[in-house]
């Protein structure tokens, strides 16, 4: 079984309205995929649907080798759900609720298994309701995975969160992957968060996916190398001798700022230099960057406003 | 089944006990009503006041404390602690018949203990009247649990969840006549109680306090209590599971 995840058409709507309006996916086994989107545009929904806790209005899928609408129990054991706003009860102590996790899921020796639990994510045995957001999210997740399910659903795992404690809840999701094999599926409506984290994401807007991709290939396709460059001599004869390159994608001027869309490659530098040089304009000042998947975002929410208008 | 119902019971029991709190405060009331309602009541009843208040309050106890039940559901819905529940294997009925074993079993404490506080104000009952009359308020603490579950469940609102539940519960207490005794009522208000099945546990609690087992009272009151507990357990389940299919 190489597919985890198998989903086709997936659609809910909550009386009347679109929620989730058929949505494709397919996760391989140990792939870390991201679901990422901004509020509301049904991330929550899709989870929700593929994790047997709300019958899709439309749609099939299969989930760690079980039919979700036919056999949605033999999905419930091999799959883990970490809630979006939390799963504990703030009068409990950690092990107990470990504990209580462990033996409805049949785990042999359940309380050894929570005890590797707590020292595996870093925890004490106390009240949950005297830990710190971090710690309390950390042990969600340990929930989430006591039965080592071969898949894992965390609905935004750091919202919230301090920086620290947000790169401690990558770790441990990294190593759920690279230690136990564990697929990961997340939502997120950090870029940063995807692009730190997921080897695949599916960009998820107004109950649809939109795109999808490596990180890289997301940053590519979408958001191509930016080249900023002061110039001081004459502007439009600079950008016209710029504009002409076969990898200059777009130029826009502020002033006596160009700033290039590229296609990527470790020869644009030479290569924008070169122009320069045979227009006889002296650049200033060059900067090359990377897109991030912000710039992906706003890249597509653009294509997609320019969609509705036509 | 079974195995998730204990495993549930046993968490829910222990987090009960725990919070110490909410169940010494869950008895006081009835315990408060005992000392303070019953040496009055006494004045106009006569010496055998606490054989026919005690059971009364054993009865008001049962409607007060399952039948705010709901309250904790709503408690763990908001946590989400009810959604984690919802995505492991344990059965839907489990994640609600463990529950409403903790609240019985619960209940009995505090009826002991009840019982226990009457019996130094002079309230005798024998041995076999006693366990009859526990076993009477099993059936009506664990249907009216369920009920509050179903009911917290549809409604899903906690603000609201205490006042629309009073507003059920406290007639039901007055109806029932537990605090004082339906025949000195008017037969209008007679008749509107003989509809609650509550009427005919307390009737047949003081039945068996009072060592009265062959009457058709405690027979009644068997056969009512048990009924409700199977109509407001299918109602409960069925609400349950459907809110969680
Ligand atoms: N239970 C519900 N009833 C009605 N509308 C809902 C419900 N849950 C979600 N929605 C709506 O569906 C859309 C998607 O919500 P959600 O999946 O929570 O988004 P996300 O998780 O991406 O922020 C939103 O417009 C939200 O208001
Ligand atoms: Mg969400």
């Amino acid at each position: 079984m190489d597919h985890v995840i198998e989903a086709r058409g997936l659609a809910k709507s909550f009386a009347g309205a679109d929620a989730v309006r058929g949505v494709d996916l397919t996760v391989r086994a140990g792939e870390i995929v991201g679901f990422l989107g901004p509020n509301g545009a049904g991330k929550t929904t899709t989870l929700r649907m593929l994790t047997t806790l709300l019958r899709p209005t439309a749609g099939t899928a299969t989930v760690a080798g079980h039919d979700l609408i036919a056999d949605p129990a033999g999905v419930r054991r091999r799959i883990g759900y970490v809630a979006q706003g939390g799963s504990t009860n703030p009068s409990c102590t950690a092990l107990q609720e470990l504990v209580l996790q462990a033996r409805l899921y049949r785990t042999p020796d359940a309380p050894a298994r929570s005890r590797d639990l707590l020292a595996e994510f870093d925890l004490a045995d106390r009240p949950i309701g005297s830990m710190s957001g971090g710690q309390r999210r950390r042990l969600d997740i340990a929930l989430g995975v006591v039965h080592r399910p071969a898949v894992v659903f965390l609905d935004e795992p750091t919202t919230g969160l301090d920086p620290q404690s947000r790169s401690a809840l990558w770790d441990h999701v990294r190593r759920l992957r690279d230690r136990h094999g564990t697929t990961v599926f997340l939502t997120t409506h950090y870029l940063d968060e995807a692009d730190a984290l997921c080897d695949r994401v599916l960009i998820i807007d107004r109950g649809r996916v939109v795109e999808e991709g490596s990180p890289e290939e997301l940053k590519a396709r979408l958001g191509g190398d930016v080249v900023t460059l002061e110039i001081s001599g004459d502007v439009p004869h600079a950008r016209s001798a710029l504009a002409g390159l076969a990898s200059v994608r777009e130029v826009r001027v502020t002033g006596r700022t160009l700033r290039l869309t590229v296609a990527p490659g470790d020869r644009i530098l030479i290569e924008l230099t070169r122009a320069l040089d045979a227009a006889g304009v002296e650049p200033l000042s060059i900067q090359h960057t990377r897109p991030t998947l912000d710039d992906v975002f706003l890249a597509l929410t653009d294509r997609e406003a320019a969609a509705r208008a036509a | 089944m079974p195995r998730d119902t204990w495993l549930l019971f046993r968490h829910q029991l222990r987090l009960t006990l725990g919070g110490w709190f909410g169940l010494v405060f869950g008895v006081l009331q009835p315990v408060l009503n005992l000392v303070l309602f019953g040496p009055l009541l006494g004045t106009y009843l006569g010496h055998d006041s606490w054989q026919v208040f005690v059971p009364g309050v054993l009865i008001q106890l049962s409607l007060l404390s399952p039948g705010l039940a709901g309250f904790g559901i709503l408690f763990d819905a908001r946590f989400g602690v009810l959604e984690r529940l919802r995505v492991t294997p344990a059965s839907r009925l489990a994640l609600l018949l463990g529950r409403v074993l903790t609240n019985t079993v619960v209940l009995l404490g505090q009826a002991v203990l009840v019982i226990a506080v009457g019996a130094a104000f002079g309230f005798r009952v024998p041995v076999a009247g006693l366990l009859i009359g526990l076993a009477l308020l099993v059936p009506l603490a664990a249907g009216l649990a369920a009920l509050s579950y179903a009911f917290a469940l549809t409604l899903r609102r906690q603000e609201l969840f205490a006042p629309l539940s009073s507003t059920f519960v406290v007639p039901m207490l007055l109806l029932s006549g537990a605090l004082l005794p339906m025949s000195a009522a008017p037969g209008w208000l007679d008749a509107v109680s003989r509809a609650t099945p509550f009427r005919y546990g307390v009737e047949a609690l003081r039945a068996a306090f009072a060592g009265r087992y062959a009457s058709g009272t405690l027979t009644a009151g068997l056969a009512v209590s048990v009924v409700f507990a199977v109509a407001a357990l299918t109602i409960g389940t069925r609400t349950f599971t459907r809110r969680h299919s």
